[in-house]
């Protein structure tokens, strides 16, 4: 290395080449990268008391499917979301209400009365009429929802996002 | 250490000769008016990697057009900067290749053995017009429509087989989802491979020829 105090006029060059490289390359690569993840970043949350209707309607005892759909804007457009909840009434008000969505990667099960059992079309994984794993890749029991009745009406709590 | 590997890596690359031709070559004393191409060329490497990232939000249909500028626009991060350095660097892209084009013509640059040099600069240019044109359109507001419908009308205007002509660039009779989508196609496919292919030959002539001394008084 060089003995002199001062600084050879290529190692400045290189510094500050090295340096204002650096910001150029700041200056392009947080936009191009913001750009590219914002949506991700812009995850719409929200909680709701949905209506399943009359508790009335739902037989004692069967697992009933009850579907409804909710919107969300998603970039320039409004997307339209499908849900399931299975609800089995014990006797009662005792009553359990089952995300129909597989715990494994999310495809959705059905209520299969010949097996007794929640099944996976996607990997077969097959879970009971409580919800939880009987076989199959499902690390965990389907997702119950909160419920409450109010005037013979059913609800359940949904948290999105 | 690592002059040891580059030479290590040299050896098997050979990339030093290619460097030596590229960037050591021998050029006249000249002046400002010589960067206007490599300016050009800068423009072009921006508008590809703008119009990429445009393409990630941008969909070529008249439901979506419209919206999905205005949420590149107002919902997505920096989106008014990538599409804001699009907009400003197509015009300047024009008048960069145009006055380059105009000064390898006052400079007689264009004649031997730069003939070849010019008659690709022609197509780059008329490229370069063209991408303007089939840009323009992407938008699908009011001037895009009205813009594209003139341009498309003006061939129209030639005997015989301007309305043949018209029909070929609308696809169609009128305009519709069949005109944007094939602007789209030609504006991010069609043009920018031919606009690739022909600097790529504008480039090793300038290589393989030098670039012109500045005319004296007695040429
Ligand atoms: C996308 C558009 C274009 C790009 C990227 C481009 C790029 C370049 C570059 C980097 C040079 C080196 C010398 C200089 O910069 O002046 C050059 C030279 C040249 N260009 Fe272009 N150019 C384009 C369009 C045109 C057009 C439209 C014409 C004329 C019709 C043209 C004709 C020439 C000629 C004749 C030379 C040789 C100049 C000399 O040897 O002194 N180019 N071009
Ligand atoms: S998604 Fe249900 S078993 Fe894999």
């Amino acid at each position: 290395m060089a003995e002199s105090a001062e600084v050879s006029r290529r190692d400045f060059v290189t510094v500050v080449v090295g340096a204002v490289g650096a910001v150029i390359g700041l200056c392009v690569g947080i936009p191009a990268v913001a750009y590219l993840v914002s949506p991700a970043l812009k995850v719409q949350k929200g909680e709701d008391w949905v209506s399943c209707g009359p508790l009335e309607n739902y037989p004692i005892g069967v697992p009933t499917l009850f579907t409804f759909t909710r919107t969300q804007v998603n970039g320039w457009e409004r997307t339209t979301i499908s849900y399931g909840v299975y609800i089995l009434r014990g006797e009662g008000e005792q009553i359990l209400a089952l995300n129909n969505m597989c715990t494994h990667l999310s495809c959705r099960v059905s209520w299969k009365e010949d097996a007794q059992d929640y099944v996976c079309p996607c990997h077969d994984g097959h879970f009971s009429i409580d919800g939880k794993v009987v076989s199959g890749p499902p690390p965990r029991p389907l997702d119950p929802y909160q419920t409450k009745v109010e005037n013979g009406e059913l609800f359940i709590f949904l948290q999105e996002g | 250490m690592t002059s040891k590997f580059v030479t290590w890596l040299d050896e098997r690359l050979g990339l030093q000769g290619i460097y030596d031709t590229v960037f050591d070559r021998k050029v006249p004393k000249v002046n400002w008016w010589f960067t206007l191409g490599s300016a050009s060329l800068f423009l072009f490497v921006m508008q590809v990697v703008t119009g990429i990232f445009l393409s990630v939000y941008y969909v070529p249909s008249p439901d979506h057009a419209y919206d999905s500028i205005q949420y590149i626009m107002n919902g997505v991060t920096f989106g008014w900067l990538i599409r804001g350095i699009h907009h400003w660097g197509a015009t300047l892209m024009v008048i960069f290749v145009f006055i380059h084009m105009l000064r390898t013509f006052y400079y007689a640059a264009y004649k031997f053995p730069r003939e070849l040099t010019w008659v690709t600069g022609v197509v780059l240019l008329l490229a370069t017009l063209g991408m303007g044109f089939t840009g323009y359109l992407l938008p699908w507001n009011q001037k895009a429509y009205w813009a594209t419908t003139v341009g498309t009308e003006i061939p129209g205007t030639i005997p015989v087989i301007g309305p043949f002509i018209t029909s070929i660039l609308r696809g169609g009779s009128e305009l519709s989802a069949v005109t944007l989508a094939r602007f789209y196609s030609v504006h991010i496919w069609f043009l920018p491979l031919v606009i690739l292919l022909v600097i790529g030959i504008h480039m090793y002539l300038i290589i393989r020829l030098g670039i012109s001394n500045i005319p004296g008084k007695d040429d």
